[in-house]
C-alpha cells in the first residue's frame, strides 16, 4: 500500500488543461501546412515530384491534407519557401474539400453539424472500426484514454457494441477483408449515427494508395462526416476534432 | 550428406546466382535436416524468374545459410517431417498455388487469389467475400461450446477472428484466423514509385515503423552500395530501442490493466507516451515514422536534441523502475501472471517462436547480439532468457528490456552525435542480386528479403515480420487455459494483425 501511494506521489498529476489552456507541441511536430502563394513556379514543381503521395498541386499551389502523410519532404526540398510545417495541430474538417487547403482550414466549429451537438454534446459513444492500416491510428486514438488526454472528462467513450454507440471511427483503408464487417458494424449502429474517417488511410488510402486490396477514401462507401487527416493524426488533433464538432 | 547451403551475412548483397541452386529434392533434404537440427527459418519463399518458380529458403543455425531450387507445381510438405516450415508453406501455396501435399494443415494465411492465376489451392473463389468462409478446427462432445470473437473486436484493436473450442472454462484449442489486415503490401512494393518504397515500408506496422523501416533501408544500402555514418547509425539505433520501449511500457501497462490492478495501468499509459513524445522530438512523428531512410537519417541530433532526450530519459528512469517494482512485487498480479498460459521450451522451439515470447521459453536468440547491424556489435545484449513461459515470463523479459533499452540509449547520448542528413535519393540497385536484412524489433526477429531483376529493379519483395512465428504461440498459450485469461495472454504478446497480414 505504501507503495502505491510513494509511486502516486511521484506520478503526480498529469491531466493536460486543455481545451481551456492551449498546447505547445514539440518543434518537429509537423501540423498544418502553410503555402508560400508567391513560391516560384520551379520551387512548387519540385516539391510534387518529389512527394511520395502525390498530395500538391503545384499550378493552384495547395495541398491535398488527405493524401498528405505530413513527412516534411515538401517543407525540406523547398527550404519552407513554398511550404513550411505549423505546430497547429487542429486540422480537421468536416467537408472532404475542405482537405485540399492553401494554409487556411475553414473553422470546424462552424461547420459541424447543429443536431449532433444537441444530441452527443453530453455524451458521446463511439465505435472504433480498425479496417487494415498500420495500427499507429489506432494507437494513437487509444492514448486519448490515457490520464494525460483522458477523454472520459468531456463525456466521450470508446464502446465495445456499434448498438451502443452514436457513431464510428474508421481508421485503415478498408481493405478487400475487411469491408463487409465494416459496413455491418455501421448498419449495427442505430441512427442518427456520425462517421469519422480518421487518417491519411481513411480518407484517401494513404501509403497504400494503389493497391487493388483497398478502398481510396472511406468516403466511396459511407456518407463521413468528420475528416482527421495525419499519418497519424496527433493524438491533440484527434481531441480537438472530437471537442470542437461535437461539444 | 554434405552441406550444400551458402552461409550468407546479415544486410550483405550477392548475385542471386552464388546461392546454390539445387535440385528439388536435395533442397527438401537439406532445409529439414538442417532445422530438425536446431536450425530456424528465417524466410522461405517463392519468386518468379525467367518465367519459372522457385522456392527460396534463408535460414539459420549460429550463420544464415541460403539456397533455392525450382518449385514444383505440387511437392511433398517439408512440414510433414519438420514443423517450423508450417506457416511458411501455407504462404507459398496462397501467394503461388503450389500445393504442398501431406502439409497437416493446409489452410489459407490472408485470403487473397495467387499472383499466378492458377487454381486455388485452397478451392476459394475470391470474387465472393469471403473471409470467415471457412470450417474452423472444432472439437465434438455434449459438453463442449465454442466462442467466435471478431474481425471486429470490442476495443480499439485491430481486427482479426479468434474460435476458441472451450469445455467449460478451459480452452481445448484456440484457431486463430486472420488476413483482414491484408493490404497487399508485397505486390505494391513491387510495382510502386520507388519514392514511395521507404512510406510502404514504414507502414507495414506501424508500432514497428522503425523496425520496418531499418529493413527496408539496410536491404536498399546493401543492393546500392550505399554506407552510412556512425551518426545515423547511432540515431537508428536510439529510435529502434525507443520503439522498444513506448512499446514494452504500454503492454506491461495493458498487463497491469488486465488483472486489475489499476495505479501500473494509468502510469504506464502515461510514460509510453513520453517515449513516444521522444520520437517526435527526434523526427516529428511519435511512431518514429520518416526517421529512416536508405543511407541514413532524415533528421539530425544537434545537442539540443541531446540534451533534452538525456534530461527526458533521466527523468523518466526512476519512475519507470518504480511502477515496475509496484506491479511485480504486488502479490496479487504475481499469483495472476505466474503459471498462466505457459508455453514448453520444446512446443516454443517447434514454433520458431521469437523475440521476448522465445526468450520467455528459454530460446535466448536476440538478432542483436547474434546478427548485429546498426551500433549493435559495439553493444553488450544481455540473453535476458527466462524458463517458464508464462505470462509472468514474457512480462519479466519485457521490463529486463526496457531497464538494458534506456542504458543502450543513455549511453548513446553520451557523445555528440553528428550525420549527414539524407532526404530523397534516387538509388541505383545492383542487378540480379539478392539481399536478406534482420533486426531485432521489440517482437522479435522481422526480416526483409529482396531480389532484383536484370535491369535492377525489384522481382521479389518478402516481408516477414516476427508475428508470423508468434501468432501459434498465443494459441499455444491458450491450451488448457481458462477463457477469461484470453485477454491477458493476448497482451503478453501483443501480436501484429498488419504485420502478419501484410
Ligand atoms: S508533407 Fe505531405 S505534401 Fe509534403 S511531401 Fe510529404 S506527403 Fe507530400
Ligand atoms: S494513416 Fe498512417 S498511421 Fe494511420 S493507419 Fe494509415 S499508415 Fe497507419
Amino acid at each position: 500500500m505504501l507503495n502505491v501511494l510513494k509511486n502516486r506521489f511521484e506520478q503526480g498529476c498529469k491531466t493536460s488543461t486543455y481545451p481551456k489552456e492551449n498546447i505547445r507541441l514539440l518543434p518537429r511536430y509537423r501540423g498544418r501546412p502553410k503555402i508560400n502563394p508567391d513560391a516560384p513556379p520551379d520551387v512548387a514543381a519540385a516539391c510534387a515530384t518529389a512527394c511520395p503521395q502525390e498530395a500538391i498541386d503545384p499550378a493552384a499551389k495547395t495541398i491535398d491534407m488527405g493524401r498528405c502523410v505530413f513527412c516534411g519532404t515538401c517543407e525540406r526540398i523547398s527550404r519552407s519557401r513554398f511550404v513550411a510545417f505549423t505546430q497547429d495541430f487542429s486540422i480537421a474538417v468536416a467537408e472532404k474539400e475542405h482537405l485540399i487547403t492553401a494554409g487556411d482550414i475553414p473553422d470546424l466549429a462552424a461547420h459541424s453539424r447543429q443536431h449532433f451537438k444537441k444530441l452527443f454534446g453530453r455524451s458521446l459513444q463511439l465505435r472504433q472500426v480498425s479496417a487494415a492500416g498500420c495500427n499507429a491510428c489506432e494507437a494513437d486514438l487509444n492514448v486519448l484514454a490515457t490520464p494525460f488526454f483522458d477523454l472520459a472528462r468531456f463525456g466521450i467513450n470508446f464502446v465495445a457494441s456499434p448498438r451502443h454507440a452514436d457513431g464510428i471511427v474508421v481508421t485503415g483503408p478498408i481493405s478487400r477483408n475487411m469491408k463487409t464487417a465494416l459496413l455491418q458494424t455501421y448498419e449495427a449502429t442505430p441512427e442518427p449515427r456520425a462517421v469519422i474517417a480518421v487518417g491519411s488511410c481513411a480518407l484517401t488510402g494513404g501509403p497504400f494508395r494503389g493497391s487493388p486490396e483497398i478502398t481510396e477514401g472511406l468516403d466511396t462507401l459511407l456518407p463521413v462526416d468528420l475528416f482527421i487527416p495525419g499519418c497519424p493524426p496527433h493524438p491533440m488533433t484527434n481531441l480537438h476534432a472530437l471537442l470542437t464538432f461535437f461539444k | 550428406m554434405t552441406m550444400e547451403f551458402k552461409t550468407i551475412s546479415n544486410g550483405e548483397a550477392i548475385p542471386i546466382e552464388s546461392i546454390p541452386h539445387l535440385p528439388f529434392d536435395e533442397f527438401s533434404a537439406q532445409a529439414t535436416a538442417i532445422v530438425s537440427g536446431g536450425g530456424k527459418v528465417v524466410q522461405f519463399f517463392a519468386f518468379k524468374i525467367d518465367g519459372a518458380v522457385r522456392l527460396m529458403a534463408v535460414l539459420r543455425t549460429d550463420a544464415l545459410l541460403a539456397a533455392s531450387c525450382d518449385s514444383p507445381e505440387s511437392y511433398p510438405a517439408l512440414t510433414a517431417q519438420c514443423s517450423p516450415f508450417h506457416m511458411f508453406e501455407r504462404e507459398i501455396a496462397e501467394q503461388y498455388g503450389i500445393r504442398p501435399e501431406g502439409h497437416p494443415w493446409l489452410k489459407m494465411v490472408r485470403y487473397h487469389a495467387n499472383c499466378r492465376d492458377v487454381d486455388d489451392v485452397f478451392g476459394n473463389d475470391y470474387s465472393e467475400d469471403i473471409p470467415g468462409k471457412y470450417d474452423y478446427y472444432s472439437v465434438a462432445g455434449d459438453e463442449i461450446h465454442e466462442v467466435a470473437v471478431g474481425p471486429v473486436h470490442a476495443g480499439v484493436i485491430e481486427p482479426g477472428h479468434f474460435r476458441f473450442n472451450c469445455i467449460g472454462e478451459r480452452v481445448l484449442n484456440l484457431e486463430i484466423q486472420l488476413g483482414y489486415q491484408h493490404r497487399g503490401v508485397e505486390n505494391l512494393l513491387l510495382k510502386a514509385d520507388s519514392r514511395r518504397l521507404p512510406f510502404i515500408a514504414e507502414n507495414i506496422a506501424g508500432d514497428t515503423s522503425v523496425g520496418h523501416s531499418l529493413c527496408h533501408a539496410q536491404a536498399m544500402e546493401a543492393l546500392a552500395g550505399i554506407r552510412t555514418d556512425d551518426g545515423s547509425r547511432i540515431i537508428r539505433t536510439i529510435g529502434l530501442e525507443l520503439e522498444r520501449i513506448a512499446n514494452h511500457v504500454g503492454d506491461l501497462g495493458a498487463l497491469s490493466g488486465d488483472v486489475a490492478f489499476l495505479p501500473p495501468a494509468n502510469y504506464c499509459g502515461r510514460m509510453r507516451g513520453d517515449f513516444l513524445n521522444m520520437s517526435l522530438l527526434l523526427c516529428g512523428n511519435r511512431f518514429g515514422k520518416g526517421l529512416v531512410r536508405p543511407g541514413g537519417v532524415r533528421f539530425p541530433m544537434d545537442d539540443d536534441n541531446r540534451r533534452d532526450l538525456t534530461a527526458r530519459i533521466s527523468e523518466l528512469k526512476p519512475q519507470v523502475k518504480h511502477v515496475f517494482a509496484l506491479l511485480f512485487n504486488s502479490p496479487s498480479v504475481r499469483s495472476r501472471f505466474e503459471r498462466c498460459g505457459a508455453v514448453s521450451r520444446s512446443d516454443a522451439e517447434t514454433l520458431g517462436l521469437v523475440g521476448p515470447a522465445g526468450r520467455a521459453c528459454g530460446i535466448a536468440y536476440d538478432v542483436r547480439r547474434c546478427f548485429p547491424t546498426e551500433q549493435y556489435g559495439r553493444l553488450d545484449i544481455p540473453e535476458n532468457a527466462e524458463s517458464t513461459g508464462d505470462v509472468w515470463a514474457r512480462a519479466k523479459v519485457r521490463v529486463d528490456e526496457v531497464m538494458q533499452s534506456i542504458e543502450i540509449i543513455e549511453s548513446l547520448l553520451s557523445n555528440p552525435v553528428e550525420t549527414e542528413i539524407v532526404d530523397v535519393s534516387e538509388n541505383r540497385m545492383a542487378p540480379d542480386s539478392f539481399v536478406v536484412t534482420l533486426n531485432e524489433a521489440w517482437r522479435g526477429e522481422l526480416s526483409h528479403c529482396l531480389l532484383t531483376d536484370s535491369s535492377g529493379g525489384i522481382l521479389r519483395y518478402k516481408v516477414k515480420d516476427p508475428s508470423f512465428h508468434n501468432w501459434n504461440g498465443l494459441s499455444m498459450s491458450l491450451r488448457n487455459t481458462g477463457i477469461s485469461d484470453f485477454p491477458l495472454n493476448n497482451k503478453s504478446y501483443n501480436l501484429s494483425y498488419c504485420g502478419f497480414d501484410l
